[in-house]
């Protein structure tokens, strides 16, 4: 059994998905994000001033392109495996000697690469409006994967979870968004009041934002190597709990 | 060799609902064998756990030897499945769900491009290749199933009731594809309700019923045992009513038209007497229903009286 070609197979089956349907998948983020730098960049964004020495525009970039990458590496998993599901032409992979840690990289790979494609796409759109910098491009390539892999595998999990079109939108409409918005993407921790500073150091996505913003511009709110190990311990779990969920079935087999 | 081996299979759903209360069954390689069940019997519970697709609470399956929890994937290599429902991705072209099927099992692209225009061939879809699946008809669809089942090449073809809602010329062309496969060495395990069908394909037979089987026989031995037959014949005169006819149970369904049940014991030659006696000419005859339908219905009503033993090496569930 040559799982390499298993695995190329699902994957390229993912990434055919998501650019064949590019005007819902692509072209969304791309539109949302314009309008962002011109609002809250341009027009807003002149009369704030500077944070942590960075232009308001230089400093929501970062924010933005990463809060993309979440909700898209999550999206992508969570519709096409419940899809995969919901038409039980999951049954073709459970069928196949594949085995489950296949089926999981191949449906995660595929987020990611939607992922990082709408990050490098509202990169180049914000590029109209800044001059983008980055200061340390491994860090800020190893976030963005790291955050893509750790936001595709929520979605998997959402996916074998759900049993309903509404299971799947729940999470990113009343959990990711919230805490992405609340995850410092237009705000310094600084700027918030008193006990707010304390609480928004409970948000995970907090230190993904920053961690990228620090790769970008070198400015950031919270320890790097604490963001890194956060991504990462999150990345095993998640991991493994899909990986226990598909050796039982859960969700997929009577 | 045994192409399928199911050692005390149970099956329990979360809603208590047993589905298998503990079934043995053998299936020899090169075997065309038919399953058969009432709805809600279990034979698709046990189509599901042969392939994976529902997990057994106890029991043990092996395919070909290999052991389907200790060697998982080399028993579903040699498996190929056609399910009872379309679940294939239906935005995706004809010719990408086989190739992607392919891929799963791990198929070097140029192999699998060539076993998929094979296959493709083999059920008249190749013209079909590029379409987008939801486009096809109901047959068409089924057709794609049986060629992505068999691009790998299995050793074990599981059709579960594939000729269900397609009209007559596409199901018998069906027939000859599945009697070729089976030919060129493939096993085959059927499931169907039309026992024609099973009739006609299969050497070997089960029938499931309440998660048990109640028999596992050769056809030609199950069907010996059928010990009353049913003709329609037409007659040459009109008849005013029923004649009496000894021995056998006759019904006039019309003017001309008598519905006879003739025990094998008195036969056709003394039938044909009595018809002679009784001065009514006989222009036509035929055989009323299917055999192995009559035999289907008396094992799920337990109304026939006795069983034969199975042959050597075929176990009783």
């Amino acid at each position: 059994m040559n799982n390499t070609i298993a695995l190329k197979t699902i994957v390229k089956k993912e990434v055919t998905r998501f650019l064949r349907i590019w005007p819902q998948t692509l072209l969304p983020p791309a539109i949302t994000t314009a309008l962002y730098f011109l609002i809250f960049g341009k027009l807003i964004g002149n009369r704030i001033g500077t944070i942590s020495g960075a232009t308001y525009m230089d400093y929501i970039v970062p924010g933005i392109i990463l809060m993309s990458v979440i909700s898209h590496s999550y999206s992508n998993v969570v519709s096409s495996f419940y899809s995969t599901k919901f038409q039980r032409n999951i049954e073709e992979l459970l069928v196949a000697p594949v085995p489950n840690w296949v089926i999981l990289s191949g449906y995660v790979s595929g987020g990611i690469c939607r992922g990082l494609l709408v990050g490098v796409v509202v990169a180049l759109i914000s590029m109209l409006f800044a001059d983008i910098v980055v200061l340390h491009p491994a860090i800020t390539i190893a976030v963005a994967i790291l955050t893509a892999t750790l936001f595709s595998l929520a979605g998997f999990i959402n996916a074998v979870l759900a049993e309903s079109f509404d299971d799947i939108s729940i999470i990113p409409n009343f959990v990711l968004t919230p805490l992405s918005y609340l995850g410092g993407v237009f705000y310094s921790v600084d700027m918030l009041p008193g006990v707010w500073q304390t609480l928004i150091m409970g948000n995970p996505i907090m230190y993904m934002i920053n961690a990228f913003r620090y790769g970008m511009i070198e400015v950031t709110d919270v320890d790097i190597q604490l963001a890194l190990m956060m991504i990462v311990g999150f990345i095993v779990l998640l991991a493994g709990f899909s990986l226990v969920m598909l050796h039982k079935g859960t969700g997929i087999k009577n | 060799m045994k192409a399928l081996s199911i050692s005390n299979l149970k099956k329990t759903y979360k809603n208590g609902f047993e589905a298998l209360k503990g079934i043995d069954l053998e299936v020899e390689a090169g075997d065309f064998f038919a399953l058969l069940g009432p709805n809600g019997a279990g034979k698709s519970t046990a189509i599901g756990i042969i392939s994976s697709l529902v997990t057994a609470s106890s029991g043990s399956v092996s395919i070909f030897g290999h052991d389907l929890v200790k060697e998982r994937e080399r028993a579903k290599s040699c498996i190929g499945l056609v399910p009872q429902e379309i679940n294939f991705n239906q935005f995706d072209t004809v010719q990408g769900i086989v190739l992607n099927q392919a891929g799963y099992y791990g198929m070097p692209s140029k192999l699998a491009l060539e076993r998929t225009e094979l296959c493709l061939k083999q059920m008249d879809l190749w013209d079909k290749r590029n379409t987008i699946s939801r486009r096809l008809s109901g047959g068409m669809k089924r057709r794609v199933m049986i060629a992505r089942a068999m691009v790998h090449a299995p050793k074990l073809l599981i059709l579960d009731e594939p000729t269900a809602g397609v009209d007559i010329e596409i199901r018998r062309s069906m027939w000859k594809l599945m009697k070729e496969v089976n030919q060129q060495g493939t096993t085959i395990i059927l499931t169907t309700h039309y026992l024609e069908e099973a009739e006609s394909l299969c050497r070997n037979i089960a029938i499931i019923d309440q998660g048990k089987i109640v028999e596992n026989s050769d056809m030609a031995s199950l069907l010996a045992r059928l010990n009353v037959d049913h003709f329609m014949l037409d007659l040459a005169e009109p008849l005013a009513a029923a004649p009496a006819l000894e021995g056998c149970h006759v019904e006039r369904i019309s003017d001309k038209v008598l519905d006879v049940s003739v025990p094998k014991a008195i036969g056709l030659n003394q039938l044909f007497s009595q018809l002679t006696a009784n001065n009514i000419k006989v222009l036509s005859l035929k055989n009323k229903s299917n055999r192995l339908e009559q035999l289907f219905m008396d094992l799920i009503d337990s109304k026939l009286p006795q069983k034969i033993p199975s042959p050597p090496g075929r176990g009783l569930g």
